[in-house]
């Protein structure tokens, strides 16, 4: 009676769940269990694997040339030839999404690095430093915060100029602050454990002990944040792209798309919904894969 | 001591218990059997993970809800434990088993004043009525030995000292005057001296209640000294059972032998329960010369320490001076080990911080190999710090937790450049040798080793550079009995290879006799008396070093 209750005692919800199923002992059954509960986690890494790709090799998806226009094919639905349909020059949507990819992901991703880099250099400074350096990098830190992100890119694109990489560097420079707030808290409480003060009881050199001891046990949680702010990203330069201070035409980045489309919403609904669709889909699957490393790297 | 004559209180029979960890079973007992008569006191002795805890709250019926008793009986009172729904239960544990938990910190509820947390069991019982709970709650706080029940009946948690709050958890559980108490760990959370005037206590309400008594305890010392009989476990098994003082002369199995030996300064104890006084201890008829050899090895000390003090200031505009550290001197002989004796808030560790140079020293000075170092910084410290290393209390902090093994000792010898790469490598295979690690350790992290394992890794660490004084601050105080001893042992071996002198910060006065060559014994911020530990042991000369010695000597 006991040793069959055991059996049937649901399995507590772990900490990490992530490292659960490296564990050899796992029947089969339970590792099939297991991807079932996860499934959404499943086909979030399956959507972002398949969005790395896209962006990487485009043409392996489609054989055709987003820009080649061909107007006795304008505006067609939907069909096994045109997946997406096509515009209203003839160009195949789905060849403009999946070559749109690259851009959206190139510039999301060069605006989250910016902002890791940035943010997280200024961050360890200002943790390690304490007193006047401290606190004037946290002072910059409120004013970049009580710009709206919004304003913050406009007024970079009014000095530099339309262009998805302006909109990712000012996103990126206005995203550090977040990862240097983060940093600076995990730098302050990682430099009052033991083995930092052990290091430089150890005669371990002030450098040192930063870059061997504070930064290595203090970087985990800024993972999850790139996670995180990679979808914002993307929504951000989405919405500047549908604002037309994007990509310049004809190259087509999501947020572009989806405002060219937004002309024809009656006539062909598919222009700016699939495009959307897509968008959408993206963005739920990079959140939910920042969430479940924001749970890992807190433990 | 007499032996059961009828049926037995509590009668364990064979009992097997296993955990259900995640989707892993481990199991905590294995056939275990334990029989305690009414009125007896017994001591469960075992290192971590011997299943002594779960062995108690077995009988307590308060196996938490992973476990399973997978065979055996478990009876209390002649009612097998096992066949009671749970509302029968709570009608024995609390009424006729008491439970005093291990940590008096946390079981109390912070919220609630004392008072009312005393009355619920009484009430909860129907022992009293209302009306009358208030002076049953006064009486029971004032047998467990508190002097002024009144003002605690009105106290919260907080307010209370650890030793109050002990007292406290000993009155809820005298409440309902149950049959048999279970004490896990009762003392273990507090200072020597409060330890033992709480055991003293809890020992004499056992015996003017006719109560029986289940300690459990990793302390050998405290087993033998408080109960009839000692259990053994090791590893969920009952290793030995027997009377106190013969599991103590004659200890039958491996592992008690191992314990026993692991704690020497029960070889010679005062009779057990008897108020022995310090006088048992004066084992070493050493004439009082011994000061001239103290002075003597002044001349050439490696560490000189005088007129120490350290103040932090406190309250509306740093008004206030809590006074940390008072005018502390001593010095320690190149090659030899000096003990720093105290209790938690004696200044011990603050007095070791200032020497590592961690804590600036409010006036005084330190002096290390003929150099004064108290107000060096930055590379000139840093130099300083290459021949004084240190060695921690928790090795489960002091490394970190992102670097292998290899690194973390080799970290030293990389800070100062020693060496090339490959030669850096060889002296960290040799430190690992000499510490007793696997070289096929040396790629794991602190997270997959034991505590007696990482606090190695930290020794190693500390010896890499040769260094001419370690300060150890209770280095051994966060591991297991046996580990403690293996570490003492390899820290005196390594002491006899390299002849490092140590600086040796404990509150556990049976370690620092059998280790430390001189004693200072630490009391609110000064030193109250220091000298050669023989003497110092034997002969002491001061009230509270009197007051402390008897407290670790019979717990």
């Amino acid at each position: 009676m006991a040793n069959t209750l055991i059996s049937e005692v649901p399995v507590v919800e772990k900490p990490n769940p992530i490292r659960t199923p490296t564990e050899k002992a796992l029947s089969r059954k339970a590792t099939l269990s297991f991807l079932l509960r996860r499934l959404d986690l499943i086909l979030s890494l399956v959507v972002v694997a398949l969005l790395v790709v896209v962006s990487l090799l485009p043409s392996l998806f489609t054989s055709k040339d987003p820009l080649k226009a061909d107007p006795s094919v304008s505006l067609r639905a939907p069909d096994s030839t045109f997946w997406f349909g096509t515009d209203e020059l003839g160009r195949d949507l789905f060849a403009r999404v999946v070559y749109g990819a690259q851009i959206s992901l190139g510039a999301a991703a060069f605006a989250v690095l910016l902002a890791f880099v940035i943010g997280s250099l200024l961050g360890v400074i200002a943790g390690v430093s304490k007193g006047w350096l401290d606190s004037f990098i946290m002072r910059v830190f409120d004013a970049v915060l009580a710009i709206p992100g919004l304003l913050m890119v406009f007024a970079v694109l009014t000095i530099l100029g339309n262009g998805v990489m302006n909109i990712a560097l000012a996103i990126g420079l206005a995203g550090s602050v977040s990862f240097g707030r983060v940093m600076r808290a995990e730098v302050m409480s990682v430099r009052a454990s033991t083995y930092v003060e052990a290091a430089s009881a150890l005669g371990v050199k002030p450098l040192g002990v930063v870059v061997r001891h504070i930064i290595p046990n203090s970087i985990t949680p800024l993972i999850s944040l790139a996670a995180l702010e990679f979808g914002v990203a993307m929504l951000t330069i989405g919405a500047m792209g549908y604002l037309g201070f994007g990509a310049e035409p004809p190259n087509a980045e999501w947020g572009a798309l989806i405002a060219d489309g937004q002309k024809f919403v009656r006539s062909a609904w598919w222009l700016g919904v699939l495009p959307g669709v897509v968008f959408v889909i993206v963005v739920l699957a990079v959140n939910r894969i920042s969430r479940v490393i924001g749970q890992g790297g807190s433990k | 001591m007499s032996e059961a004559t009828t049926s037995p209180l509590v009668d364990v029979q064979k009992v097997s218990v296993t955990y259900q960890i995640g989707r892993k079973r481990a199991q905590a007992l294995r056939e275990v059997s334990l029989a305690v008569a009414a009125r007896e006191v017994i001591a469960i002795v075992g290192e971590s993970g011997s299943g002594k805890s779960t062995l108690a709250n077995a009988v307590a019926a308060m196996l938490p809800e992973n476990s399973t008793v997978t065979e055996g009986s478990l009876r209390f009172d002649d009612i097998e434990l096992g066949s009671l729904r749970d509302s029968q239960i709570r009608k024995i544990r609390g009424k006729r088993i008491g439970i005093i938990p291990q940590d008096p910190m946390s079981s109390l509820n912070p919220t609630k004043k004392i008072g009312v947390q005393v009355q619920e069991p009484l009430l909860l019982h129907g022992i009293t009525s209302k009306e009358d709970s208030k002076s049953k709650v006064l009486a029971l706080l004032r047998d467990a030995g508190l002097q002024e029940p009144e003002s605690v009946v009105n106290s919260y948690p907080h307010e209370l000292s650890g030793g109050m709050k002990q007292r406290v958890l000993i009155a809820m559980a005298f409440a309902a005057a149950p049959e048999l108490i279970i004490a896990d760990e009762p003392t273990s959370a507090l200072d020597m001296t409060v330890a033992k005037r709480v055991m003293d206590h809890l020992q004499k309400l056992v015996q003017e209640t006719n109560t029986a008594l289940i300690i459990i305890t990793h302390d050998l010392a405290l087993a033998v000294h408080r109960a009839d009989r000692i259990v053994v476990m090791k590893s969920g098994e009952v290793v030995e059972v027997g009377l106190a003082n013969e599991v103590l002369k004659a200890p039958k199995h491996e592992y008690t032998q191992e314990l026993v030996a692991g704690a020497p300064h029960l070889f010679h104890p005062g009779t057990p329960g008897a108020p022995a006084g310090t006088a048992t201890h004066r084992t070493n008829d050493r004439p009082f010369t011994a000061v001239s050899e103290f002075e003597a090895s002044n001349e050439n000390a490696i560490l000189r320490v005088s007129g120490l003090v350290k103040e932090f200031p406190h309250g509306k505009r740093n008004a206030y001076k809590h006074v940390a550290v008072k005018d502390v001197s001593f010095a320690i002989p190149k090659g030899k080990t000096f003990a720093i004796v105290g209790e938690s808030g004696s200044g011990k560790s603050t007095t070791a911080r200032m020497i590592l140079r961690l804590e600036d020293a409010t006036s005084g000075s330190v002096e290390f190999m003929g150099k004064d170092i108290t107000s060096v910084r930055g590379e000139e410290l840093r130099q300083i710090r290459r021949k004084m290393q240190v060695i921690y209390q928790s090795p489960f902090a002091s490394l970190n937790p992102k670097m292998k093994l290899a690194d973390i000792i080799e970290e030293p010898l990389r800070a100062f450049q020693v060496g090339t790469k490959e030669e850096r490598r060889n002296k960290v295979f040799e430190l690992m040798d000499a510490v007793g690690l696997p070289k096929s350790y040396m790629k794991r992290r602190p997270t997959e080793l034991s505590g007696g394992q990482r606090q190695r890794v930290a020794i190693a660490r500390a010896l890499a550079l040769s260094p001419e004084l370690v300060v150890c601050d209770e280095p051994v105080s966060a591991l297991d009995v046996l580990v403690q001893t293996q570490v003492l042992q390899l820290l005196q071996q390594l002491q006899a290879d390299f002849g490092v002198a140590y600086l040796f910060i404990s509150h556990d006065l049976g370690i620092v006799n059998h280790f430390a060559d001189h004693v200072g014994i630490m009391n609110r911020g000064e030193m109250v008396e220091s000298g050669s530990t023989k003497e110092v042991f034997a002969k002491p000369q001061e009230e509270y070093t009197k007051i402390l010695l008897e407290s670790a000597f019979n717990l």
